[in-house]
């Protein structure tokens, strides 16, 4: 497990999420767009998936009852902090 | 409620510590224009807006202030991370030492600690969305002086990232306050 595999898997994760932030503000403001509404939701179901294939590898994302705890011990605080991964 | 994800809205990266840009970029962590300025300002003005609309793009753009606070957390954190104790003295960041080592605290460039007279909320909602748009501009004014003022480009990407986010929230505040424009006009009892 290798801090730079874990980057480029977040790098992912974070262009997905960055694309629904994007879609959201733009949905706030424009709620009956349709062509927008189903990219949302596409680009939903591509977050999801990449966030559990990454806690796969790399531990839980989120806290407070939003990712799994699969282990034999809590690994949520174990993992590297967000202002010291190494991109 | 809100949830934390361990994880930065986007990748920063510096290429050398620089406790001199560190100095300049910390006002938008704890300057008038800085993100957190920004979403204490938004989450709080939701709760005099009348329609659902304007309490969901302050919501949303609220959080999204939060993760940007994080981001130039982020990146005064890996700019004071490693410099020697000379380049900080050096790079005028001594005073900010005496007081707080190389830990984060919200201060504008000058070092004056952040005041909540940097946040408006009249209970107006046209006032206070007048308000959201003008704190937009502002913040990408600020962005742009500090990438007058950074010699990091790596830093420069995270800045001009930053600097448009500012003009996406200016683009959707303005819309919403034409729905509350819309609002008020057609409102029948006042």
């Amino acid at each position: 497990m290798t801090t730079t595999n874990q980057a480029q898997q977040l790098i992912q994760i974070q262009q997905f999420q960055f694309a629904a932030v994007e879609l959201n503000l733009f949905l706030d403001t424009h709620p009956n767009d349709q062509q927008v509404l189903a990219l949302y939701n596409q680009v939903h179901q591509e977050l999801l998936n990449c966030v559990r294939i990454y806690e796969q590898s790399f531990g839980p994302l989120l806290n407070y009852g939003y990712s799994p705890a699969p282990r034999n011990y809590w690994a949520w605080a174990e993992t590297p902090w967000p202002w010291e991964l190494k991109y | 409620m809100w949830i934390y994800e361990k994880k930065l809205e986007i990748p920063v990266r510096v290429s050398a510590p620089n406790p001199r840009l560190a100095k300049y970029v910390i006002t938008q962590y704890g300057g008038p224009e800085g993100e957190l300025s920004a979403a204490l300002r938004y989450l709080n003005m939701r709760y005099s807006m009348p329609t659902n609309r304007a309490k969901g793009v302050l919501t949303d753009i609220g959080t999204e202030e939060m993760a940007h606070m994080e981001i130039v957390a982020t990146l005064v954190y890996k700019l004071v991370e490693g410099a020697s104790l000379e380049a900080i003295k050096a790079a005028d960041l001594g005073a900010h030492y005496a007081d707080h080592d190389r830990s984060l605290y919200w201060v504008n460039a000058a070092g004056v600690p952040w005041v909540a007279a940097y946040v408006s909320a009249t209970g107006d909602p046209i006032a206070d969305m007048h308000e959201n748009l003008a704190a937009e501009q502002k913040a990408r004014a600020v962005y742009e002086n500090l990438l007058c003022l950074s010699d990091d480009p790596l830093v420069n990407d995270t800045l001009r990232w930053l600097r448009e986010r500012e003009v996406v929230h200016f683009q959707r505040f303005g819309e919403t306050l034409m729905h509350l424009q819309e609002y008020m006009n057609s409102k029948q009892v006042f």
